[in-house]
């Protein structure tokens, strides 16, 4: 009943000075030096240095030259953070409603394999999928892969690999939502002759939207970003931007270029997530 | 604005006084005034009621007497002393919370030794095990307060408090999330406590039932000020504000012309009728006033029928409604100036009943009727269909 | 009215019993299916640890072997990687909870101004990619001059960077739960601040700040991307398993990856009994 009481006074600001402190030297600064690295002129290196010459160029030469990647990897994402939000919306809604005594059990169980290792899980995949593995000689026995077809190097394994690995960011959110729903209200709604499919499309979908939205959002944003899948399950036909943007930094030592894709990346991101956002209806994500 | 009944003190005994008292106590939340100038008194020993509807102000004068809240203005003393600014932990004051507060990782026991094992007491042990005894939770000391049920935990909320031996004992809601038949019993077991420890109670309620039953004195709290205070008869009795005659139980108020103030009675034109109301009974300064008669004060019969009252009989009802309630009957009668007054009529089996349609004439004898202020709202503290 | 009570009732078909059965329970059946789809690799992983390989080369299953269990530091640098990702991932967690903790206070309990530019500064690195982070960061280090002295040091600057968010997120949820009249209650009884805080704040709160360490650790120990760009020549665990995942993989990170497993899955059933045990006290 009573709103949370608020103490005034200098304490706040002494508890929040250290961690602020932190998040302003090694986040807010850091973006802003990624801002202006991206803008150096790229003869230098990270060894002589570089100087600051608004270098526009960068923008968009790194555009012309690595468009694909880009692009590839927001369709990448899109398409895992699809097929994440069908498998996670199934599983959580098994877990809310349908899982009895099991629920507890059942939501360590989709949380516990994702404390392994994120790179040994992959691995693992690779080995699933290999050219002569059990799904790629079941799949080409019932003739959906040649005989020669592989999973292997193409994106249908990337794709799976970053479904698989960022399945928990979309099952963890969209389990809050749907287990706040009253159940009554899905009875309401079959005794207002609603069948399960109109049931859920009318009742259930749109009181689960919150979850819907968190998670899309918290699988989406790292599945753009991550190159593991794309290196370790793919071949360089598969190369995301993440990817890119390293070996930029420590292999081709072109600080400018990649300071000036992570820029890119990042405004794109948020755009799209603001856009998303407002579309959805939910600013109060927050 | 806020009248206390009873002997206004002057400011020179404040100190003298044994009790506790508010004076002048104001507490703003940004422009919405919780509690405005607001003057209370509550003598030592005594079990008094904070009455009021939800946003009364009853629960914010509940907070700053346990230190909790602190006023935006005015002064809070207790036995001579001023605490209007003392910390929680420094006053002598202990609260019973609405939800108990019982902390969820100590036991029992613990929770009840709290406050003891904060002041550094040693005699712990014994103390807590006579506490417990008092509220029947022996064989429960161990338990976590998840384990208990509702009325249990109440008690321990109590126990807790109790311990202390506080001057002042706060109770804010107790039993509010308590069902229906433990509340009574509740209501009884605090009462006898009180007798039997004899501490200050001060206990803040929406429930008139509650706040009759259980107090010698109750305050009815409206918007921010005490608008009456006195023992439960006298206030149901003898209400002297619209507030006050419809938050408590129920009244009919019509609409009169006062004629005469002489003597012992005011004489009154109610629509064309003339009735008497006692003086010490009549509330209004102006020319027109709210007669008020409580329902189950009218009489009711049939026309030319001969009722049980000296005053005069009005004639001209039509029955409405009629509902059968088991003890008694309540009758919506239509009176010739188009109000619908209410009738409660015991079912003693001796009156005639009506049904809908009838024409009936009703009267009450003087000394029930009470008089109050005609700028006052009628409707004020009447149950609203929406209100919970 | 009656029509159409008849002609429901006709449209109505019961269907076998098998059939119901099945419809009853489609979506649990489906959702166990997911959750199989989740293991599959966790099984894979458990039983290669046991793999007693032909070829370095060939990373399939040969052999059933208790080698590589019995000598896990055999796999070259393995055992230097992991107890650098356990160093950081400690000192991580040790920082980032202190600080995320005091900030979750601080957020709940106190008013300041800047409010909801503070709420942005905590969400924003957690809406981050990983990638832009540690670029960031890269060519902060690098602009500050550091470039030649990544590290064990720059690794734990970004660990508790990206950990913070998350500590803040967990604690402020718990105490946000948190009934204030509680802590009222305890003043009432004569408890001051300090006392209050110890003994009712503190352990009410402290599971959540023990979830929040755990997340932390987890999170700085399975990092690749972000440390990878800072790490300079220290390797942690992920960057062992990057690089050998070019030249053949050594059984041992399937060992590393099981006992993961198993200490994760102890920590969740441990805290499940517990909170089972609480529970059937109630009863």
């Amino acid at each position: 009943m009573s709103e949370t009481v608020r103490k005034r006074g200098r304490t706040g600001y002494l508890l929040l000075i250290p961690g602020v402190l932190w998040l302003a030297l090694f986040f807010v600064v850091p973006l802003y030096s990624l801002v202006a690295t991206s803008l150096f002129d790229p003869s230098g290196s990270d060894t002589t240095g570089y100087s600051m010459t608004y270098h526009w160029v960068n923008y968009s030469h790194v555009i012309s030259d690595y468009w694909q990647p880009l692009v590839r990897s927001l369709a990448y994402g899109a398409l895992a953070t699809l097929f994440c939000l069908v498998l996670g919306y199934v599983l959580a809604y098994a877990i809310a409603f349908k899982a009895g005594r099991w629920k507890n059990l059942m939501l360590v169980l989709v949380i516990a394999p994702f404390f392994t290792s994120f790179l040994v899980r992959t691995l693992s995949w690779k080995l699933l999928l290999a050219d002569d593995g059990f799904i790629v000689n079941s799949l080409q026995f019932v003739h959906i892969l040649g005989a020669d077809g592989r999973l292997l190097a193409t994106p249908v394994a990337v794709i799976a690999g970053l479904t698989y690995n960022f399945l928990p960011f979309m099952v963890l959110p969209l389990y809050a939502s749907i287990d706040k729903i009253d159940p009554r209200l899905i009875e309401a709604s079959s005794d207002l002759y609603a069948n399960p499919f109109v049931g859920f499309f009318k009742v259930t979908w749109p009181l689960s939207l919150p979850g819907v939205v968190s998670g899309t959002l918290l699988t989406f944003i790292p599945a753009v970003g991550d190159y593991i899948n794309a290196e370790l399950l793919g071949s360089p036909n598969q190369r995301m931007i993440g990817s890119v943007i390293q070996s930029l930094f420590t292999n081709a030592n072109n600080y400018p270029a990649a300071g000036a894709l992570s820029v890119i990346l990042m405004a794109l991101i948020v755009v799209m997530v603001l856009f998303y956002v407002r579309r959805a209806g939910t600013e109060d994500l927050l | 604005m806020s009248q206390v009944a009873e002997q206004e003190p002057t400011t020179a005994d404040a100190e003298s006084y044994d009790g506790l008292r508010l004076r002048n106590v104001t507490k703003s939340f940004g422009a919405f005034k919780a509690v405005d100038d607001l003057d209370l008194d509550v003598p030592s020993g005594s079990f008094i009621a904070l009455l009021g509807p939800s946003g009364c102000g009853k629960t914010t004068t509940l907070r700053m007497v346990a230190g909790l809240e602190t006023p935006t203005a005015g002064s809070i003393t207790l036995g001579g002393q001023d605490i209007t600014y003392a910390k929680p932990y420094q006053r002598p004051v202990n609260t019973v919370f609405q939800s108990y507060a019982l902390f969820p990782h100590l036991d029992i026991y613990e929770n009840v030794a709290f406050g003891l094992r904060r002041r550094k007491s040693k005699e712990v042990d014994t103390a807590v095990r006579d506490m417990l005894e008092l509220v029947e939770l022996t064989s429960q000391a161990r338990k976590k307060p998840a384990q208990l049920s509702g009325g249990q935990q109440q008690r321990v909320a109590l126990a807790r408090a109790l311990i202390n031996k506080p001057e002042v004992l706060l109770l804010d809601e107790p039993l509010g999330a308590l069902d229906l038949k433990l509340r009574r019993s509740m209501q009884l077991e605090i009462k006898r406590i009180q007798t039997e420890v004899g501490l200050t109670f001060v206990h803040v309620t929406h429930d008139q039932e509650e706040a009759m039953t259980m107090a010698d004195t109750v305050a009815v709290m409206n918007a921010g000020v005490v608008e009456q205070m006195g023992a439960p008869a006298d206030l149901y009795e003898n209400p002297q504000s619209t507030f006050v005659a419809n938050f408590l139980g129920q009244s009919n108020l019509i609409e009169g012309t006062i004629q005469n103030r002489g003597g012992d009675v005011v004489t009154v034109d109610m629509h064309g009728i003339g009735v008497s109301v006692p003086t010490e009974r009549c509330h209004a300064d102006s020319d027109k006033g709210w007669v008020g008669i409580r329902p189950e004060k009218v009489l009711i019969g049939a026309p030319g029928e001969e009722l049980d009252a000296p005053g005069n009989t009005i004639p001209g009802g039509v029955v409405t409604d009629v509902s059968f309630v088991g003890v008694s009957t309540q009758y919506l009668v239509r009176m010739p100036w188009g109000q619908e007054l209410s009738v409660f009529q015991q079912n003693t089996g001796r009156h005639t009943s009506f049904v809908p349609g009838d024409k009936v004439e009703l009267s009450w004898r003087p000394e029930y009727a009470f008089l109050l202020d005609f700028s006052q709202d009628a409707s004020a503290g009447a149950q609203k269909v929406d209100a919970e | 009215m009656s029509t159409m009570t008849s002609s429901r009732t006709t449209s109505y078909k019961p269907g076998s019993a098998a059939g119901r059965w099945i419809r009853h329970h489609l979506v649990l059946i489906l959702g166990l299916l997911v959750l199989v789809y989740t293991f599959v690799p966790i099984f894979v992983v458990v039983l290669m640890s046991f793999n007693d390989p032909a070829s370095r080369l060939i990373y399939r299953f040969d052999g059933f072997t208790l080698h590589n269990w019995l000598n896990p530091c055999e796999a070259e640098g393995m055992c230097s990687a992991l107890r650098t990702s356990v160093e950081i991932g400690f000192l991580a967690t040790l920082g980032s909870t202190v600080l995320g903790t005091l900030i979750a206070f601080a957020l709940v309990r106190h008013q300041f101004v800047g409010r909801s530019s503070m709420n942005l500064l905590i969400f924003l690195p957690m809406a981050s990619p990983e990638i832009v982070l540690g670029s960031s960061l890269l060519a902060l280090f690098v602009a500050a001059g550091f470039g030649g002295q990544l590290g064990f040091w720059t690794i734990l600057i970004a660990h508790v960077m990206f950990c913070l968010s998350f500590v803040v997120v967990t604690v402020r949820a718990r105490l946000a739960g948190l009934d204030d009249n509680l802590e009222q209650a305890a003043m009432d009884l004569y408890a001051t601040e300090a006392q209050t805080f110890r003994r009712v704040t503190l352990p009410l709160v402290f599971p959540g700040i023990l979830g929040a360490a755990l997340l932390s650790f987890s999170l700085s120990f399975d990092d690749f991307i972000i440390t990878n760009l800072n790490a300079g020549n220290t390797t942690t665990f992920p960057m062992y398993v990057w690089g050998v995942a070019q030249r053949g993989v050594p059984m041992q990170v399937n060992v590393v990856g099981t006992v993961m497993f198993l200490i994760s899955i102890a920590i969740v059933v441990g805290a499940e009994l517990n909170r089972r045990r609480q529970e059937k006290a109630l009863v």
